[in-house]
C-alpha cells in the first residue's frame, strides 16, 4: 500500500469520526436545554471547551450560546475542525484514494457529506435534534458499510487505528470537559439537575445503556471509571486504545518489519499503563493531568504512525 | 465476471433489416431531423430499424416520465461522486458531466466499418511511430517531408532509437469520428496521448442499464463491461519480457485534474495502485513506489501524465508532476510507459493529414475510415484557397487539440478571418483548414421534449502488439447540448450519451442486469 494513500486512509477515518463526535456532543446538549431551559449549568461553553478552540470562537462569535455554537461546531465552513469542514476533508482524501476503498463507502461519504453541506444554512435558523440523529445514522452507516464491504487489510487497518485514536481522544475530551465543568459545583451533587448532566455526558458517548444495565445508579467514580477503562464498552478510552493498538500491531505485521517499530512500542505501553490504573489513581492523581497526558500520548502514538509508515522513504 | 450471454436466433429480427413491408412504422411524434443526418430516425421521422424498440419506449412515455428519468439519472451520477468543482466557488458547488438519457445506436453494420476502418488506422500509426523514430524509412521515401516531422510540437527527440516491448507505442487511444450529412464516417483526430472519458463510457452504461432496462435488453446492446480486464491484461503484455508478475500501477497529476474521476475508476476496477509523482522515486534506473513497506519496484506505468511533465529531468525542469530520472529508467528497459512517450507527433494535425499514406505506405492498403480533407497551410496552393476561402473553412492550430483556437468561418467575423488569415501567413506551419462538416444528430432530451443536437464519437482502442489491435464495442458519444451548435467539449456546453452496438448473431449481448462495472 501506498505511503500516500495510508496516511490519507488514516485521516480520512479520523476525520469522519470528528465529525460524528461533534454531531453527539451538540446533539445532547440540545437534548438537554430542551428538558431544562432553565438549568443553571450554562451546557454550552464546555462544548467549545471540549475543542480547544477557544479562543478562536471568542474572537469570531464571542458569546457562547446555542446558535454560535451550532454555527461554529457544525457549519462554520473556515473553522478546520467543524463538522461540516471534517466531512469536506475526509471526502477530499477518500477522493484522492477512491481506488483504495470500496465504492460504497466513497459513496456513503459522499451522501453523509452532501446532507450536512445542504442541510446547514436551514439548521442555523432552526436546530432541531432530528438533524442529528440523522447525522448519526449517517455515521452508523459509514462504520457499517467499512466494516462490511471492504477486506481488513491494511487500508482498513489504518482506518480502524485512524478512528479508534481520534475516538479515544474525544472521549477525552468531552469528559475532561464535563468532569471540570459539573463537579465543581459541589452544591448540585446529588441532585435532579447533576443527574441528568451526568446522564447526558453518557448519552453522548452513546454509553447511557450500558452504564445502566451495569450500575443502575450515576455515581462519579464509576462513570468516569466506566468512560476510561470499560473493557468492552466501544467508546471507552481503554477499549479505543486496545483496538487501535490490535490495527497498529496488523499494520506491523503485514508490512514484514523486522524490527519492533515505535507506534506499535508507544500505543503498547500506553495500553498497558491503562491496564494497570484504577478510577482512585486517576481522581487522586487530578483528572485534568490525567487528561492532558493521555491527549499527550496520542499525539505522540499518531506522530509515530506517521514517522513509521507516511513518511518512510529511502530503501528498507 | 461478465455474464453475457450468445445473442439468440430470433434475434435477427432486430438487425437492420431490408425494409420489408411488414414492418409497422414507427415514428417519433412532433421530432424533425432538420434536414440533418440523424443516428436514430429517418428523414421522414421513422425510426431506423435498430432504434424502433427504444423509439417505441419514448412514443409510449407519459407526459413530464422523460425528465424524470434524466432527473433520476443525474442524481444517481451525484451520489456516485462522478462530479467536478466548479471552479472560483468556495462553496464547493459540484456539478455532474451533462448526461442524456437517449443513446446512439450504431447497427452492426455500420459498426463493423469503424472497427476495421479503425484496426487498420492504429496499425499504420503504431508502424509509423516506430518508423519515424527509428528508421525513418517513410521521411527517406519522400512520403512525408523531414521538416514537417521535425517541426511537430509532439516530435520528442528523446525517444530517437528506441524500442518499446512489443513494438508498441500507442497502447490506448481515444479516436474521434464524426459522420457528415450523408452518414459517411470521418476521422476528426486520433488522440493518440492520453484520451480520457472512457469511464464514462463505462458509467454511462451502468445508468442506462438502470433506468432503460426494457429497451436497453431489447435492442441487443454489446456489452462494453470487458475494457478494463482487457486494459489491464494488455498493460500486463506490455511489461518489460523479464518481468514474470509485472507490477502495473496508474499515474495520475492528482486529484486536481479534471479526468482524475477516470482515473481512479480505472484503477479501482484493474485492483492497481493509482500513483502520483511523488509517490514514485527512480534508483539505479529502476522505478520504485513508497509503499508503507518501504520501496517496491514498478513495472508498468499507464501515465496519465502528459509527456512534457513526465521527467522534469528530460523535459520541463518545473514539473512537479513527474518522476526524475523516469525517462532514464524507460531507455534503460526497466519500466514500460503506456503510451509511449512520443507518440503525440502523430496528433500533430499536419501529420494526421498525411495517415492515409501511411495506411498505403505501411500496410499497402486503401484507408477504409477516411480523414475530413485538410488544407496545410503549409503548401501555397493550400494557403491560397484557405485565405480566399476562410468564410467556408473550420481553420485549427496544427498543435492544439480540444477544439481550442479555431476559427469556425462560417460563424466568424470579418474582423477575426482577417486576424486569422495574418496569423496563416506569419506562420503557416501551424495551420490546417477543413471544410465545415454538418455533424450528423440524435434525438436529445430537452425540458421532457425530444430535439436533434450534434454528436461525434470517441472509440477506445487498445494495442497490445502491432497486429493485435482491439476496439471497444461502443465509445463515448458527445453532444453538443446547445441548439444548433457544433461544440461537443464538456467545457463548452457539451455532454455525453450512451453509445449502443448492436450485436450481429454469434455475438455476445449485455443484459441488464448483468453488473456493469
Amino acid at each position: 500500500m501506498l505511503s500516500r494513500v495510508a496516511e490519507s486512509i488514516y485521516w480520512m477515518g479520523r476525520q469522519v469520526e470528528r465529525a460524528e463526535n461533534l454531531a453527539r456532543f451538540l446533539e445532547v446538549t440540545l437534548q438537554m436545554t430542551l428538558e431544562h431551559p432553565d438549568t443553571l449549568v450554562d451546557p454550552w461553553t464546555p462544548l467549545v471547551e471540549v475543542t480547544g478552540d477557544q479562543k478562536e470562537f471568542a474572537a469570531r462569535y464571542g458569546r457562547a450560546d446555542p446558535q454560535n455554537v451550532v454555527q461554529f461546531l457544525g457549519f462554520d465552513r473556515d473553522y478546520s475542525s467543524s463538522m461540516v469542514c471534517c466531512l469536506r476533508a475526509a471526502r477530499e482524501n477518500a477522493r484522492g484514494v477512491r481506488e483504495s476503498i470500496s465504492t460504497e463507502a466513497f459513496e456513503q461519504l459522499n451522501d453523509f457529506y452532501h446532507f450536512v453541506r445542504d442541510a446547514g444554512p436551514s439548521q442555523l435558523s432552526q436546530p432541531t435534534g432530528e438533524f442529528f440523529v440523522e447525522i448519526r445514522n449517517h455515521a452508523l452507516m459509514w462504520t457499517g458499510v467499512l466494516d462490511s464491504t471492504m477486506s481488513h487489510d491494511l487500508g482498513w487497518q489504518f482506518l480502524n487505528a485512524g478512528r479508534l485514536i481520534e475516538r479515544a481522544d474525544k472521549t477525552s475530551r468531552i469528559l475532561d470537559a464535563k468532569y471540570f465543568n459539573l463537579l465543581p459545583r459541589i452544591e448540585d451533587v446529588g441532585t435532579a439537575v447533576d443527574d441528568l448532566q451526568w446522564s447526558n455526558l453518557l448519552l453522548a458517548i452513546s454509553g447511557f445503556e450500558a452504564y445502566r444495565r451495569e450500575h443502575h445508579l450515576m455515581d462519579i467514580e464509576k462513570i468516569v471509571s466506566f468512560f476510561i477503562f470499560h473493557k468492552t464498552f466501544t467508546r471507552s478510552i481503554y477499549a479505543c486504545v486496545a483496538g487501535a493498538d490490535w490495527s497498529v500491531r496488523e499494520i506491523h505485521k503485514q508490512c514484514d518489519a523486522e524490527f519492533p517499530s515505535a507506534s506499535s512500542n508507544q500505543i503498547a505501553s500506553l495500553r498497558h499503563r491503562l491496564q494497570s490504573m484504577d478510577v482512585k489513581e486517576v481522581l487522586s492523581g487530578g483528572m485534568h493531568r490525567f487528561i492532558d497526558d493521555l491527549q499527550t500520548q496520542l499525539n505522540e502514538i499518531g506522530q509515530a504512525i506517521a514517522n513509521d509508515y507516511f513518511n518512510a522513504i529511502g530503501s528498507k | 465476471m461478465q455474464q453475457s450471454q450468445k445473442s439468440a436466433a430470433d434475434s435477427s429480427s432486430f438487425s437492420p433489416s431490408d425494409g420489408s413491408s411488414e414492418r409497422t412504422k414507427i415514428v417519433l411524434p412532433g421530432y424533425s431531423t432538420d434536414a440533418f443526418y440523424d443516428e436514430l430516425v429517418e428523414a421522414n421521422g421513422v425510426a431506423r430499424p435498430d432504434a424502433e424498440q427504444l423509439i417505441r419506449l419514448f412514443q409510449e412515455m407519459p407526459d413530464g416520465e422523460l425528465s424524470r428519468r434524466q432527473q433520476a439519472i443525474e442524481r444517481l451520477l451525484y451520489h456516485m461522486g462522478i462530479t467536478f468543482t466548479v471552479y472560483n466557488d468556495k462553496t464547493g458547488t459540484e456539478k455532474i458531466f451533462p448526461f442524456d438519457v437517449v443513446p446512439r445506436i450504431i447497427s452492426s453494420m455500420l459498426w463493423k466499418h469503424i472497427e476495421a476502418g479503425l484496426r487498420q488506422r492504429i496499425s499504420a500509426l503504431n508502424f509509423f511511430l516506430c518508423d519515424v523514430y527509428n528508421e525513418q524509412n517513410i521521411v527517406k521515401e519522400g512520403i512525408i517531408p523531414e521538416d514537417l516531422i521535425k517541426s511537430a510540437p509532439g516530435y520528442l527527440e528523446a525517444c530517437q532509437g528506441l524500442k518499446p516491448f512489443n513494438d508498441v507505442w500507442c497502447h490506448i487511444t481515444g479516436t474521434d469520428l464524426v459522420r457528415d450529412n450523408s452518414g459517411a464516417v470521418y476521422v476528426l483526430e486520433d488522440n493518440l496521448r492520453c484520451p480520457s472519458g472512457v469511464s464514462y463510457v463505462l458509467q454511462n452504461r451502468h445508468v442506462m442499464k438502470r433506468n432503460f432496462p426494457q429497451a436497453f435488453s431489447a435492442s441487443n446492446v454489446r456489452p462494453v463491461n470487458n475494457y478494463c480486464s482487457r486494459l489491464f491484461q494488455m498493460l500486463r503484455d506490455v511489461a518489460p519480457p523479464q518481468v514474470s508478475d509485472p507490477t502495473v500501477v496508474i499515474l495520475t497529476p492528482g486529484i486536481y485534474n479534471s479526468a482524475y474521476y477516470e482515473h481512479s475508476f480505472l484503477a479501482q476496477q484493474m485492483g492497481i495502485e493509482l500513483v502520483e509523482g511523488r509517490d514514485l522515486v527512480v534508483d539505479r534506473d529502476i522505478v520504485y513506489m513508497r509503499t508503507v513497506a518501504g520501496l517496491k519496484r514498478v513495472d508498468v506505468i499507464y501515465r496519465r501524465v502528459d509527456d512534457d511533465f513526465l521527467d522534469p529531468k528530460t523535459f520541463r525542469k518545473d514539473s512537479v508532476l513527474g518522476v526524475a530520472g523516469l525517462m532514464d529508467a524507460y531507455r534503460a528497459g526497466n519500466v514500460a510507459l503506456a503510451n509511449a512517450p512520443g507518440t503525440g507527433v502523430a496528433d500533430d494535425k499536419v501529420i494526421y493529414s498525411f495517415v492515409p499514406e501511411m495506411i498505403r505506405y505501411y500496410l499497402g492498403q486503401e484507408p477504409i475510415l477516411p480523414n475530413v480533407p485538410t488544407y496545410l497551410c503549409q503548401r501555397a496552393d493550400d494557403r491560397k484557397y484557405v485565405l480566399e476561402h476562410l468564410d467556408e473553412l473550420v481553420v485549427k492550430p496544427a498543435g492544439e487539440s480540444g477544439g481550442y483556437g479555431l476559427l469556425i468561418g462560417p460563424h466568424s467575423s470579418k474582423e477575426e478571418r482577417s486576424e486569422f488569415a495574418a496569423k496563416i501567413k506569419k506562420n503557416p506551419r501551424n495551420w490546417i483548414a477543413q471544410p465545415t462538416l454538418q455533424l450528423s444528430r440524435v434525438p436529445t432530451a430537452i425540458d421532457d421534449k425530444l430535439e436533434g443536437r450534434h454528436v461525434d464519437l470517441r472509440p477506445y482502442i487498445l494495442c497490445s502488439h502491432p497486429n493485435d489491435v482491439w476496439v471497444l464495442p461502443g465509445g463515448l458519444t458527445r453532444v453538443a447540448l446547445k441548439k444548433g451548435s457544433l461544440v461537443v467539449n464538456s467545457s463548452q456546453g457539451g455532454g455525453s450519451k450512451d453509445t449502443w452496438v448492436v450485436a450481429e448473431s454469434g455475438q455476445d449481448v449485455a443484459t441488464a442486469s448483468s453488473p456493469s462495472t
